[in-house]
């Protein structure tokens, strides 16, 4: 069985972010970026099961600038076989990515795509389950634990609600939340052997994909910054301060 | 004008409160506000939407297949539904909004605005990025606009309407290939993390998952669910479902406790919308005393005993 995973460069969680004083962005140059953490454990779930024998290739996708290359060899390095880097240096929306995706995935005659519920740059949780929408397959999103079986896959998934259970056919795109796994630490021989895989590039023209009609970004602004409140010097105070705004 | 879908969610026959929130994004866009609900029988949860303020009509939509809330069920539903001349499909932004939302928007071949938190015009919205770390004021293109409300950014709107519920049916076939197994409740003996009003989250600093239990009874004592900072699920000392930060859970609660967290920018991103924030640490210079509204240095496991027999 043949899996795709999609994965995607930001900037690392533990960075401050800095908005660029003209509101036109966010600062990414001199950055330091990462795989986007809920993609890491899409790639750690895929490897996991290819461990387990379910699964016989693993494919990375990344889709952006250059510096996806970096991306895609951590994806390798965790034990993707082969890579594909769309490259697009603008700004890639996720229906345009879903789109990529989409021809990717049919192509390669995949049998599940699995993705990050949502990257911590754009927040938009969406790309999965657009490319499910164009595909026409099934979806389990925010998924927190997944079994293969054959030809269906039963995902576990996190919601409001509690824990989800979904049977799906394959093929099938599950998208990955928080608890799926912990991803391993790469050691040093995977990513030499990361080194040696091929990373092919493709367009979107290649994939013959269009971008989407697309938001068009007005500005980017802080919050609302937080003032710094009052300290009280015993548990005493503390309870009248609650009390005086009447939260308890 | 704008003629505005929202989507509806229920569970056993209710209806889910965030649509009162969303129905107060949805009279700042303006216009008609139309409120569908699929189920299998939506009588009751048709009548209780028709009570809230601004809905213009409620479309009852009964189908044997929406027994759940499955993504790949309700969006051809729903994409048919929009075809009725819906200038705005509106969905709560909560996990089943999240879910089916895109698969929409896809469909009808336009981007979707995830997490509006604010409405400027009829196409202008902002949203938050980095975990809110950022703003966005986005415009959408010409088309149907497919959005996901912020139910912490909006106020709910009154009850005290009588609008008509229309029974309307869809020709949509159910996609096959998924099907729903079960469902676990979240453990109801404490309130659930993310949508409690008080909420009181440990760190690293408790120092073991015993040492939690001071935690546990804090938030038992007032009605609170329980978080707490990536250290200290990195430690083991609680599961990782109740992380609270840019990886974990972003909650806005009425009132939260940052106790013996230090206040990385990882958990600051995950409580920025908290209304007050009461922090407690040993170390006078945590960062978490630079957001908190109340903060308090101190040892705590001194500190939140006392506290918890003083409330």
């Amino acid at each position: 069985m043949k899996v795709l995973v999609s994965v995607k460069r930001v900037v690392d969680y533990n960075v401050r972010i800095q908005i660029k004083p003209d509101g036109s962005g966010v600062v990414t140059d001199g950055v330091k970026h990462s795989m986007n953490p809920f993609d890491e454990i899409a790639m750690e779930e895929a490897v996991r099961l290819k461990e387990k024998g379910k699964v016989t290739e693993i494919i990375a996708v990344t889709l952006g600038g250059a510096k996806g290359e970096e991306t895609l060899r951590t994806a390798l390095a965790f034990g993707a076989d082969r890579a594909i880097h769309v490259k697009e240096e603008g700004e890639i929306q996720p229906l345009t990515a879903a789109r990529a995706l989409a021809a990717i995935f049919k192509k390669e005659g995949a049998q599940i795509l699995f993705t990050g519920k949502q990257a911590i740059d754009d927040d938009a949780n969406q790309t999965a389950q657009m490319t499910a929408a164009l595909l026409d397959l099934p979806q389990a999103t925010f998924a927190s634990k997944v079994e293969l079986d054959g030809t269906k896959a039963q995902v576990t998934r996190e919601i409001d609600a509690g824990l989800e259970t979904l049977e799906v056919d394959l093929p099938a795109v599950i998208s990955a939340d928080l608890r799926l796994n912990e991803p391993r630490y790469l050691k040093l021989p995977d990513i030499m052997k990361a080194k040696k895989k091929t990373i092919e590039a493709v367009s979107f023209a290649d994939l013959g994909v269009e971008a989407a009609a697309s938001l068009k970004t007005i500005k980017t602004t802080p919050p609302p910054t937080r003032s710094k409140g009052v300290m009280v010097k015993t548990v005493d105070e503390l309870v009248s301060a609650l009390k005086a705004k009447g939260l308890v | 004008m704008s003629k505005i879908l929202i989507i509806a969610e229920h569970a056993d026959g209710k209806l889910n409160a965030g649509l009162s929130k969303v129905l107060a994004a949805a009279q700042k866009i303006g216009g008609e506000i139309d409120v569908a609900v699929l189920a299998t029988d939506g009588a009751s949860v048709a009548a209780e939407a028709a009570t809230l303020a601004g809905v213009t009509r409620v479309l009852q939509i009964d189908n044997a297949n929406n027994a759940h809330p499955i993504a790949v069920v309700l969006a051809p539903q729903i994409v048919e539904l929009a075809g009725r001349g819906y200038s705005h499909i509106l969905f709560p932004g909560t996990t089943t909004g999240k879910d089916v939302a895109p698969r929409v928007a896809a469909k009808l071949g336009v981007p979707q605005v995830s997490d509006v938190m604010a409405v400027h015009s009829a196409t202008s919205f902002d949203r938050p990025i980095y975990a809110g770390n950022a703003i966005l004021t986005v415009e959408a293109p010409a088309g149907v606009v497919v959005a996901t409300v912020r139910l912490a950014s909006f106020t709910a709107v009154a009850a005290g309407n009588s609008a008509a519920v229309e029974k309307v049916s869809v020709s949509a076939a159910a996609p096959a290939g998924t099907r729903f197994v079960s469902i676990q409740a979240a453990k109801a003996d404490r309130p659930d993390l993310q949508s409690a009003a008080r909420v009181v989250s440990g760190g690293r600093a408790l120092g073991s998952s015993e040492n939690f239990s001071i935690i546990y009874k804090l938030a038992d004592k007032i009605g609170a669910g329980v978080g707490a900072s990536r250290a200290a699920v990195d430690s083991g000392y609680v599961p990782n479902d109740m992380q609270v930060g840019q990886t974990g859970k972003i909650i806005a609660p009425e009132l939260y406790f940052a106790i013996g967290i230090s206040g990385a920018i990882q958990h600051l991103a995950g409580i920025k919308d908290a209304r007050t924030i009461v922090a407690i640490n040993k170390d006078p210079e945590a960062p978490i005393f630079e957001v908190a509204d109340i903060g308090l240095v101190g040892d705590l496991f001194t500190v939140v005993p006392e506290l918890e027999g003083k409330l």
